[in-house]
Order: C-alpha cells, then structure tokens, then sequence
C-alpha cells in the first residue's frame, strides 16, 4: 500500500530493549486487551515494538507470521510464544492471563449490565464508528509491518504481499485456493535466498 | 440447566473443537459457533447470539472473548471460564511447543526459509482483512472518511488511537456515520 513512502516519522524503532521481567509482561499485555477496540493487532505491534521496543519490526513480523498459521487466536498464540521465549512457561502463562483475563472480566461485568439496562442500539451506532477507525488503524499497522519488507526487497516478497493482498483483498478469490499456489512459492524463495 | 456438568463438558469439548478451526483469528469459527449454539444445542435465540456477538464487539480485548459471554449465558461463571480455557488451552499449547522448537533452531536454513516465506503471505493477508474489515463497516462517507483520517494519521503521528476512537464512536452515537 505505501510501499513508496519513507519511513513513518514515528516509529524509529532500532534495537530491541531488554527483556521484561513478569509483571512488566503482564502489565504490557492487560494495557493490549484494554487498549484492543476492533483487534489487538495494532495495539501489541505499538506496545511490543514501538513502546516497549521489546522486539525489532522483523522480529515481531517473524513472530506473527508464524502465529497466524497455527490455529487459535493468533494474537493470544503470539502472547504465549513471546512470554515463554522471554520467561520460560511461567512467562508464557503470565501473559495469557494479562491478555485474557481483564477483558474476561469486562465482558462479564458487561453482558450483566446489559441484561438489565441495555441499550444496544445506542452502543451498535458507536461501535459503527468504532469500526471504521479500527479498520485504519489495521491499515496504517500493515503499512508499518511491510516497511522491512520494502526497504530490503528481498526476493520476491513483496511481490507475494501484494499478490496475496491483491487475490484476497481485491479479486475476492477463495482463501484455501490462494494459499495453495501463494504459500509454496513464497517459501521456495525464502528458500532459494537464504 | 439441568445437569451442569454435562453442559460444561460440553462447552468444554465443543470450543476445544472450534479452537482447531480458528485460523487466522477467532472470527473464523463464529459461524459454526452460531449453529451450534442457537440450532443444535438451543441455549439462546438468534437475537441473543447477535447481542452476545455485539457485545463482544465492543468490548476491548482479542475477539476470542465472545466465547467468554456465551459460556457465562450458557453456565455462570463457571460456563464462562470452561468455554474460554477449552477455545485457548489447546492452541495455545501447541503454540508454546511450536515456538519452542522454532526458537532452538533459530539460524537453521529451514527455519529461515519458513519464516522469510511466512512473513509476506501474511502481511498480505492481514491487508486484506483490513479492507475486508473496511468494507463492511464503510457504508457511508462519514465512515470512509474516519477510516482513511485514521489510517493517515496513525501511519504519520505517534497520537495514542484510543482519542481517535473515542471521537469515531462519538460520531457513530450522534447518528453522523
């Protein structure tokens, strides 16, 4: 998408920082959930790598990647792959529970709310708004998670990005399809530059 | 409610299930959440699936959490702390294995290879999603607007998004979008 443009004045981020300690891991992940309106995508690349600078652009991509193709959710899968890498199981845990556990007990103090004085369609009007912000927010996030990509144009890759932006995105071609003929050639590239 | 354990450890197998079918995000699964939930089993009306969906919009926090709302509409407390762990407790364990093994060969060349080869195909899938997403909460130009003045101005200006937010859903209450 912005492939062209140089990089955003904001987000310089250079080396990783230190590794968290068990609090700080958690504390990074209830500010995610609770910050999360429309996906928490967003908000664990600005806490993970432009705040906390815990992990460098290519590392946090690296990461993500690998979680959108195990199954589950892939950020709560990316919560408990960082926080064991950093502190062991115990870290891995620990993050899950700052992930899961305050929207959790939001949601529940909610619905019980909502159950007896709700007014959804004044809520369902905001959320309208909500929406569409969200949905630039994920934009301007994909922009920043593509600038490694662009700027070291490693073979082929980001012509396999716009191609699978382009086939899925655009064109509205079936997923499975589109991935059958992407994925292998993506990774015999990755493969072939090494 | 009449047996309480039973419904639990259905909850419980039903979301591990799910969990399996959940690439690329919890939403993925939330069709054959709704069958289950409203045809199969009964345990609420059509309406009250899409309150609970509603709702679990508009909470912050991974979209997982509808699975939350539904287990406590189906069993308390308990429902809701069984349906969340059975929809997370499996991935995230096989999550924890895979990046284990991925880390311990960190430099080996199929390890480099997988993951040069992940990163594009992902990135152009989660652009796609964003316009997925875009498209269908753009109906008006109001809210083509508020996506492309937050996509502009979160690219550019390090400003926390929560303000944009809270002016976007401000906009949407006001009856503007």
């Amino acid at each position: 998408m912005n492939d062209a443009t140089p990089a955003p004045r904001a987000t310089e981020p250079v080396a990783a920082a230190a590794p968290p300690g068990l609090s700080e891991l958690f504390i990074a992940y209830a500010l995610i959930s609770l910050y999360g309106f429309g996906g928490v995508l967003a908000w664990s690349r600005r806490m993970m790598v432009e705040e906390r600078r815990w992990l460098t652009p290519e590392q946090f991509n690296e990461a993500y990647a690998l979680c959108s193709f195990l199954p589950g959710p892939n950020i709560v899968n990316f919560s408990v792959i960082f926080g064991s890498r950093v502190r062991g199981p115990l870290g891995g845990v620990t993050a899950l529970v700052g992930l899961l556990g305050p929207p959790m007990l939001l949601i529940i103090v909610i619905g019980a709310l909502y159950a007896h004085y709700g007014d959804l369609p004044a809520l369902r009007r905001a959320l309208i708004g909500v929406t569409a912000a969200a949905a630039g927010l994920i934009m301007s996030t994909v922009a920043k998670m593509a600038l490694p990509l662009f700027r070291n144009r490693a073979l082929g890759g980001p012509v396999i990005a716009l191609a699978t932006f382009g086939a899925i995105g655009i064109a509205q071609w079936p997923l499975p399809i589109v991935l059958i003929v992407v994925l292998p050639i993506s990774l015999a590239l990755a493969w072939v530059r090494k | 409610m009449k047996d309480s354990t039973g419904t639990l450890g259905t909850l419980a197998w039903f979301f591990a299930l799910m969990s399996l079918f959940a690439i690329g995000g919890a939403n993925s699964a939330v069709p054959e959440i709704h069958r289950f939930a409203v045809d199969v089993q009964h345990w609420m009306t059509d309406p009250q699936f899409s309150d609970i969906f509603g709702l679990a919009q508009l909470t912050p926090g991974p979209n997982v959490i509808v699975v939350t709302l539904i287990g406590y509409h189906v069993a308390g407390l308990a429902g809701a702390l069984v349906a969340t762990l059975a929809m997370c407790g499996p991935t995230c364990l096989l999550a924890f294995y895979v990046g284990r093994t991925f880390d311990r060969f960190r430099g080996a060349s199929w390890q480099v290879a997988l993951a040069g080869g992940l990163v594009p195909v992902t990135l152009g899938l989660t652009a796609a999603s964003a316009v997925v997403v875009a498209r269908a909460a753009d109906d008006t130009w109001v809210a083509v607007g508020i996506t492309v003045a937050t996509a502009l101005i979160t690219y550019w200006i390090r400003v926390n998004p929560l303000w944009i937010f809270a002016v976007a859903a401000l906009l949407g209450l006001s009856g503007l979008v």
